[in-house]
């Protein structure tokens, strides 16, 4: 859990694979990224989506590199994706962006 | 879990890029669920519909397009919210499909079902 992220700290997307409703994509779990933006504080999509009420949670994007995703990518290494993600799928990493 | 929704990355082969024209089906299943999920009524809470399309099951999810697991699953929330009975659309679809019957609609329909 990171709820104090700034653009440019270094994050990897927790790897779980709960059941139920989910609103960060398979393919970007374990991976590392660069957060680009704080978006701010909202409902968390996985509760409300049940009719239940949850503290908001801090919503990032983060910037992954293709070459970090797919291990058989073969376009620029300078190719990224960006990902709106909430503050609880989301750890500190160590080092610096890569 | 990997939901039926939730394939980045897996292996699909060509996509389908055509542009979709909405029909006019299509448009009042997207505006019935704007008007149940909306801030006056809140019959549903916004983001719920996705919630039970994703849990649709994988075979029910690549049978149906897009706006017919809307449509599955808007049924399925005004069941369980007991706005409208099993009964009541049971009914409503066989007033339906006499009057298609009878205008001899229902055939070429079925024949021209993606133009529909």
């Amino acid at each position: 859990m990171a709820k104090d992220l700034q653009p440019g700290d270094p994050v990897r997307v927790r790897e779980d694979y709960p059941p139920g409703h989910i609103r960060t994509p398979v393919f970007i779990r374990g991976k590392r990224g660069v957060v680009t933006q704080v978006f701010g504080a909202f409902e968390n999509p996985e509760i409300t989506a049940y009719e239940l009420t949850g503290p908001k949670k801090m919503l990032y994007a983060v910037r992954f590199r293709q070459v970090d995703i797919w291990p058989d990518y073969t376009g620029p290494t300078q190719d990224t994706v960006d990902i709106d993600i909430y503050e609880h799928w989301l750890e500190k990493a160590e080092g610096r962006a890569s | 879990m990997r939901g039926p929704h939730d394939v980045g990355g897996l292996e699909e082969g060509p996509i389908d890029t055509s542009v979709h024209t909405p029909t006019l089906w299509e448009k009042q299943i997207d505006a019935l669920h704007n008007l149940i999920a909306d801030d006056k009524r809140k019959i549903v809470p916004r983001g719920q519909n996705r919630r039970y399309v994703e849990a649709l099951g994988e075979d029910v999810y690549n049978t149906l397009n897009y706006y017919e697991r809307w449509t599955a699953t808007m049924s399925q929330q005004l069941l369980e919210k007991g706005v409208l009975t099993r009964d009541e659309i049971d009914a409503k679809v066989r007033e339906i499909r006499d009057r298609l019957e009878a205008t001899g609609e229902l055939e070429l329909r079925a024949g021209e079902a993606d133009k529909i």
